[in-house]
């Protein structure tokens, strides 16, 4: 079986809240997959459901062969999960914390010390504190840390970079790199779509339903012909005058610029003139290369 | 012992000396209770403000006012005519007056008393009548089998402790469950290949370690201070109270089971608990003077059977042939209780 993880037509209610509807896709042995989709998309309901600690409506999902329902007992020493939220004891020290999770799993940290080595490394500088006296960014990699000391195959992060800072995140991917290649398949989720680049493969949800797979490329690929940047000196007016333009489909905020969804009849030449007309002088409108968010508003839109 | 227990064991001590505010209230309140009730606060009525009206005196009423002026239970505020008496009743100077007149060659008594605290107006009357009518002149004979003394900390020291293991047990062991719940480190419990019932020993061993020494200290404490007789029976007390800490132990894991927070933790615990504690397992009221119907809800207490049985190894005396309904009430419950507790418990 190639597949490490395996989820088919998973769904999963809470009351008349539908968390997950029909959810399917495959995780392949060694790869880095992202699920992406915004607060309240279903994405820790999954994880719950993956982790063994509930257990879905209807479908089945599976990792390394082995079924979360009904082999759970010896599913749960192959995989390292993460939740959503800072789960450690935060009035025990570092290395407290650290012992306590590999003796969970009848392990010493001496024994794995290796695996974690490149993350624990600036926590290995103060292993008396407590945790809850850390930063976001140290909280996660020693959060990390205690889901790898028993050494799993498989690694189930839930939002591990939500809350933390820019840098943080960034020097997080790099060590997931790091983990993938040494083998161990990860599945990490994010509501953060520029991280999508980081991942091989990503599945795109919301409000419990996979919208989209593929790599990032495949993805956006189709975005780039009909999307512009458009920027000027009094953004909101240049944002209300487009979206009454004809051509224009939708005009969103995007970092600094805004984006242009647009039929293809649209010229950006004759906007810029027509903008002038009304009062708006200093517009530039350019191409512009789509990514994820711009997939997911469009997504969004179709529905 | 394998090591994951011993690792899950000191992980709840670090959590319980790491919270220094907490572990230093859990271990001092019960002794502070203890002294208090032990000491301070008693239901015995002392000094009550006695005056005396005397048309007449005599050789006997000489006497009942020495009597009087001598006895710790009475503070005597001296001699008054009936208006005086009257007025110092109304402005709460006097608990209690005794009027003497002579008629028709013989002495006639008037017991007055404040009786807007009963308690203090029974026993007032009770104290007067005694200095009234000497023992030798009447035909009952009084015998105050064990408390002679009539010491309320006889009574309190068992009703305390029957409160005390329920406070600290369930409530800290269903918020030290609940707060893992709250906090998702059950999660990370749950996912991990340990079994659940470890899971549940390892949050009942510290808390039961830390009862026995809160048992240790009330049991030195009311041996040692408040002068309750020792004898062979500790032993037997001793075992009595480990089965009704792992009895509420057991409630507090069940709590646990059914609450989601550590708030409701502490409402359900202190609510349902405590509270029918104090009023209906016999510390404060007797039991028998309750409606039928509250007698029937004082009998699912389990502090009314403890209560009961420890009086009657410490206060009474009595060998264990006596406690037997009552330690085979609280194994019952305490089976029944933990097994609904480990059902109820998620292991997913």
């Amino acid at each position: 079986m190639d597949a490490a993880i395996q989820i088919e037509k998973i769904s999963k209610s809470y009351g008349s809240n539908h968390a997950l509807q029909d959810v399917t896709f495959s995780v392949n042995s060694g790869e880095m997959f992202g699920l992406i989709g915004p607060d309240g998309a279903g994405k820790s309901s999954l994880y719950q459901i993956l982790a063994t600690l509930s257990t879905p409506d209807s479908g089945t999902a599976s990792i390394l062969g082995l079924d979360t329902v009904k082999d759970y007992k010896a599913l749960r020493t192959k995989i390292g999960y993460m939740p959503d939220r800072f789960s450690l004891y935060p009035d025990l020290s570092v290395m407290e914390n650290l012992e306590f999770f590999a003796s969970l799993f009848g392990v010493t940290v001496k024994q794995n010390f290796d695996l974690i080595e490149p993350i624990f490394g600036q926590l290995s500088k103060f292993p008396k504190r407590r945790a809850g006296a850390l930063s976001g960014g140290m909280k996660q990699k020693l959060a990390l840390s205690c889901a790898l000391i028993h050494r799993p195959e498989i690694l189930l992060l839930d939002e591990p970079t939500t809350g933390v800072d820019a840098v943080s995140r960034s020097e997080f991917w790099d060590m997931l790199a790091d983990l993938k290649k040494i083998g161990i398949t990860i599945l990490v989720s994010t509501s953060y779509m520029d991280e999508a680049a980081r991942c091989e493969r990503i599945a795109i949800i919301d409000s419990g339903r996979i919208l989209r797979i593929g790599s990032e490329k495949e993805l956006t690929a189709s975005l780039g012909e009909n999307l512009f940047n458009a920027v000027s000196s009094n953004m909101f007016a240049l944002l209300s005058a487009l979206r009454k333009l004809p051509d224009v489909e939708n005009c969103y905020t995007f970092g600094a610029t805004l984006h242009v969804v647009t039929s293809p009849d649209f010229n950006p030449d004759r906007a810029i003139a027509k903008l002038r007309d009304e009062g708006i002088d200093d517009v530039k409108i350019f191409p512009a290369k789509g990514d994820i968010e711009d997939l997911f508003i469009k997504l969004k839109n179709e529905q | 012992m394998n090591n994951t227990l011993i690792s899950l064991v000191k992980k709840e001590f670090l959590h319980i000396i790491r919270d220094r505010r907490t572990a230093l209230i859990t271990i001092l309140m019960p002794l502070v209770l203890l002294l208090l009730f032990g000491y301070a606060i008693s239901t015995e009525v002392n000094n009550i403000n006695v005056m005396a009206v005397i048309d007449f005196h005599s050789d006997k009423s000489r006497e009942i006012l020495k009597k009087m002026e001598v006895n710790s239970y009475f503070t005597f505020i001296g001699l008054a005519t009936v208006e005086e008496l009257d007025d110092a009743m109304k402005r709460g100077d006097a608990d209690a007056g005794l009027v003497m007149r002579q008629s028709d060659a013989q002495t006639e008594y008037q017991i007055i008393v404040d009786a807007s605290n009963p308690n203090m107006a029974k026993t007032a009357t009770a104290y007067l009548t005694g200095l009234i009518e000497p023992a030798g002149n009447s035909l009952v004979t009084t015998r105050t089998l064990y408390n002679p003394r009539l010491k309320s900390s006889y009574n309190f020291v068992p009703g305390i402790m029957g409160m005390i293991f329920i406070l600290v047990c369930a409530i800290m062991t269903s918020v030290s469950i609940v707060s893992e719940k709250e906090s998702g480190t059950m999660n990370l419990l749950l996912v991990s290949p340990i079994r659940p019932a470890m899971i549940i020993i390892g949050k009942l061993v510290p808390y039961f370690v830390l009862s026995c020494i809160i048992l240790a200290a009330m049991l030195g404490l009311s041996y040692g201070l408040l002068d309750i007789p020792l004898n062979a029976s500790v032993f037997n007390v001793i075992l009595l109270s480990m089965l009704y800490i792992v009895l509420a132990l057991s409630i507090g894991l069940l709590v646990s089971s059914i609450v989601s927070t550590q708030l409701a933790a502490l409402i359900v615990s202190a609510m349902i608990f405590m509270i029918p504690i104090i009023f209906f397992s016999g510390m404060l009221f007797p039991i028998d003077n309750m409606p039928q119907v509250l007698q029937w809800l004082s009998s699912i207490i389990p502090a009314r059977w403890y209560i009961s049985a420890l009086k009657k190894l410490m206060i009474q005396q009595l060998p264990v042939s006596y406690i037997v309904h009552e330690v085979t009430i609280l194994g019952f419950m305490t089976l029944l209780i933990l097994v609904i507790a480990i059902k109820k418990f998620k292991t997913r």
